[in-house]
């Protein structure tokens, strides 16, 4: 071998004599080091349980402004509590199944969490919430929007504090609008924005990929043909949930669904489409309309700014309300957003729920509205000039967060969702009646536990 | 003789076996050998059999994590779920089809790779060597981001670049058919995984005698002839652990199906319905009768490479 080991172990160091001189020093500068880490840490440890208390917020992945009211948070609380940020997975799914495993595990160190709307129920029901003081509930639902109430609510009762409220809209190009001469400032059918697509040779977006964002788009049309996807939540026996996915509403939702798939304004990817590639989509020369979340807006003018897009694309954006099922039915359109839970084994809650408060003031909301594009739950923030500056359409966000239908509330939303997803993917390929069927038997054996999902 | 190997028996044999029992030092040595491995041994115990032990015995209940309350004791009836539901069996469908295809095609282009790296000039050898582990070193789940980029309708390079290809344009939707889907997911994992087996069949081509190959040249044996009958029946061992451990790999296939197709369009594995029991529905007693019977799968499989194909893994590392 041309490395022996004799060979390469002599080399490069220095003869044993010298090694030992050069060595004393250096042991005694690592005692040094260790000493004054010891002491450090003991310091810190002194520091911490007389001084501040640090309270552990888990955020989803946002734009930094959770991270920014974190701090200004710990700022204004004159050293009372600090407010430290962990970072949880990307998507909702994600999210749920890390918090859910560490509560699950009695993890005290999660003291708020950021929570999507439609698993509250689950983590209120399995005991992982700190019940809300009744002098909090009372300040937190002053003046927020009723969507965001509800969504914080199970079995009646506040479970969660509002944070910042999400819907989706009706995205159209001004110009395809125009041409296909469908006025806009009157409530539109999804009928009527996929014949002027189709007329104008342009898409339709909306999320038909197998994810969350399917049984967002469904419930919406479901709730917007006046029905629901969960008639009786039977929060005591899951086995108990009446669905109603076989009623007329949802047979009327499942012809939406296939109408707009089967479309040519579908587009060649729908069943694949996310709320990102259809944001994509719509930036592309194809766009004409979209249901989407407000983020799609800041995104274009990010995207201008950078010099991806041009810079008219944005311009020729508007919202509204989203598209009617039946003309003469108003719709409901999605109800999203993240909600602040503080978790059960917390070691200071009170604290907790302070920095909450503090959290979902106006003006973080606002703040956060303008900077990282969340809608705000608080009524009053639509009237901050800066808001109406950056987002001229958020009177349309407000009223839309108004008449919003959250998803189905129980703790077995996992099963009824991805049931959902299982029965009505692809779009395209759905029946009106027979899908709601087997969607029914599909939900219903897997919440007796007789199906795999 | 069609092939040509050199007699295990005479390699394997000491010169001097005392007649009957084990010598003095035979027994100081397999003490020695149990000294030595037994740490890792008990280490092994602690990480694998107790996990397994702890998912076979919760298999048997009713169990939801939010709702530990109400556990229940409901014996095989798990199994029988699993067992008579249509989506197990396509799943099975599925992780087998990934495997054959997979493993097949991996062969066949790792012993390509193996004789190119084996021929190669010495001065190209260590580069060749790199430049083909460069895949195996790439993390799953970013080979999996990549693909999926890759092959994307909005951002991918693939429709584009390869529009020449009949059935390729600009509108495919690679995700949004079950069968393309599962050629993508097949792809990354033979793209990623190809250097692994061209790895075990280098070190197997490193121990095919070189007299054989030369008394092969002087009786006139082409280059086909002496690949068939002299490389590749001397390195039947190595082949075979290439295969094994290969083929206990791609059934566990999760990463690409996780990122590329969430389980849409029928590409859901038996690892990924385990996961979808276990971590996204909570129900621990269903996952944990999911995964023990990907367990069992596993050593079926490893069973049938071991007593049918006669594997000798000892005979692999060249002892």
């Amino acid at each position: 071998m041309p490395n022996a080991p004799g060979r390469s172990r002599s080399r490069g160091r220095a003869p044993a004599p010298l090694r030992r001189r050069s060595r004393q020093p250096r042991r005694r500068l690592a005692g040094a080091a260790a000493l004054l880490v010891t002491a450090g840490t003991l310091a810190a440890c002194d520091g911490d349980s007389g001084g501040a208390s640090t309270l552990t917020w888990y955020i989803n992945p946002d734009a930094g402004g959770q991270a920014e009211i974190a701090a200004r948070c710990t700022e204004e609380a004159g050293g009372r509590y600090t407010i430290e940020t962990a970072l949880l997975p990307r998507d909702a799914a994600s999210q749920r199944e890390q918090l859910i495993r560490r509560l699950a595990a009695n993890d005290d160190s999660i003291d708020l969490m950021s929570l999507d709307p439609p698993f509250i129920p689950e983590f209120a029901q399995a005991g992982f919430l700190a019940p809300v003081p009744d002098d909090v509930a009372e300040r937190v639902t002053e003046g927020v929007v009723q969507s965001a109430v509800e969504g914080s609510t199970w079995d009646d009762e506040l479970v969660a504090v509002p944070f910042w409220a999400n819907t989706q809209l009706l995205w159209y190009r001004k110009s395809v609008a125009e041409a296909a001469g469908l006025d806009m400032t009157q409530p539109v059918t999804w009928d009527q924005i996929v014949e002027a697509a189709e007329g104008q040779g342009k898409l339709v977006g909306a999320q038909g990929t197998r994810a969350e964002s399917l049984t967002v788009w469904f419930n919406a049309l479901i709730e917007s043909a006046g029905g629901e996807i969960i008639t009786d939540p039977s929060p005591e026996d899951p086995a108990q949930i009446e669905l109603g996915l076989t009623s007329e509403a949802a047979t009327r939702a499942t012809e939406v669904m296939q109408m707009v798939a089967e479309s040519d304004a579908a587009g060649a990817a729908f069943s694949t489409s996310t709320e990102d590639s259809t944001a994509t989509g719509f930036e592309s020369d194809d766009g004409g309309f979209q249901v989407n979340y407000p983020f799609v807006y800041p995104r274009a003018l990010g995207a201008a700014e950078a010099g991806t897009l041009d810079p008219s694309v944005p311009d020729d954006y508007a919202a509204t309300i989203y598209p009617r099922v039946d003309e003469d039915t108003e719709a409901a359109p999605p109800y999203g957003g993240i909600n602040l839970g503080v978790g059960a084994f917390s070691q200071s809650p009170e604290l907790a729920y302070e920095a909450a408060e503090c959290i979902t003031s106006d003006e973080n909301q606002a703040e956060y509205f303008v900077t990282n594009g969340n809608p705000a739950s608080s009524e009053a923030v639509y009237d901050d000039e800066e808001v109406l500056e950056a987002f001229p359409m958020a009177p349309v966000i407000r009223d839309s967060l108004d008449i919003a239908a959250p998803r189905p509330q129980t703790p077995y939303y996992n099963e009824i969702s991805v049931g959902i997803q299982r029965s009505y993917h692809p779009p395209s390929g759905v029946t009106p009646g027979s899908t709601g069927e087997a969607a029914t038997e599909l939900i219903d054996a897997v919440l007796e536990k007789e199906d795999l999902l | 003789m069609s092939t040509t190997t050199l007699p295990p028996t005479k390699k394997t044999e000491p010169v001097s076996a005392p007649k009957g029992g084990i010598s003095d030092r035979a027994r100081s040595e397999r003490k020695l050998g149990w000294l030595l491995a037994g740490p890792a041994f008990a280490v092994m115990l602690l990480v694998t059999a107790y996990p397994i032990a702890q998912a076979t015995y919760e298999s048997l209940f009713d169990y939801r994590l939010t709702d530990p309350d109400n556990r229940s004791f409901t014996g095989l009836n798990n199994y029988w779920v699993i067992l008579t539901d249509t989506l197990w069996w396509q799943s099975i469908g599925v992780t087998a089809f990934i495997t054959a295809v997979t493993v097949a095609v991996e062969l066949v282009l790792g012993f390509g790779l193996a004789l190119v790296m084996v021929k190669a000039l010495r001065a190209l050898r260590p580069v060749l060597r790199a430049v083909i582990l460069i895949p195996y070193a790439v993390i799953t789940v970013v080979s999996a981001f990549a693909w999926q980029f890759a092959f994307d309708i909005n951002s991918g390079f693939v429709n584009s670049s390869f529009a020449w290809i009949p059935g390729v344009a600009a509108d495919t939707d690679w995700f949004g058919d079950r069968w393309t889907a599962l050629l993508v997911i097949c792809l990354a994992e033979i793209w990623k995984t190809t250097p692994f087996i061209s790895l075990l069949l280098l070190a197997g081509l490193a121990q095919v005698p070189e007299v054989l190959q030369e008394a092969a040249k002087v009786d006139g044996a082409t280059r086909w002839q002496r690949l068939w009958r002299v490389t590749i029946p001397n390195m039947k061992a190595a082949i075979m652990v290439a295969l094994l451990f290969r083929t206990l790999d791609a059934f566990r296939v999760f990463d690409s199906i996780f990122i590329m197709t969430n389980g849409a369009n029928g590409t859901e594995s038996v690892s990924f319905l385990a996961y979808r029991q276990t971590i996204a529905r909570l129900e621990i007693g269903l996952g944990s009768a999911v995964s023990v019977l990907l367990f069992l799968a596993v050593v079926l499989i490893a069973f049938v490479f071991i007593k049918l194909f006669k594997v000798d893994l000892a005979q692999a590392r060249g002892e």
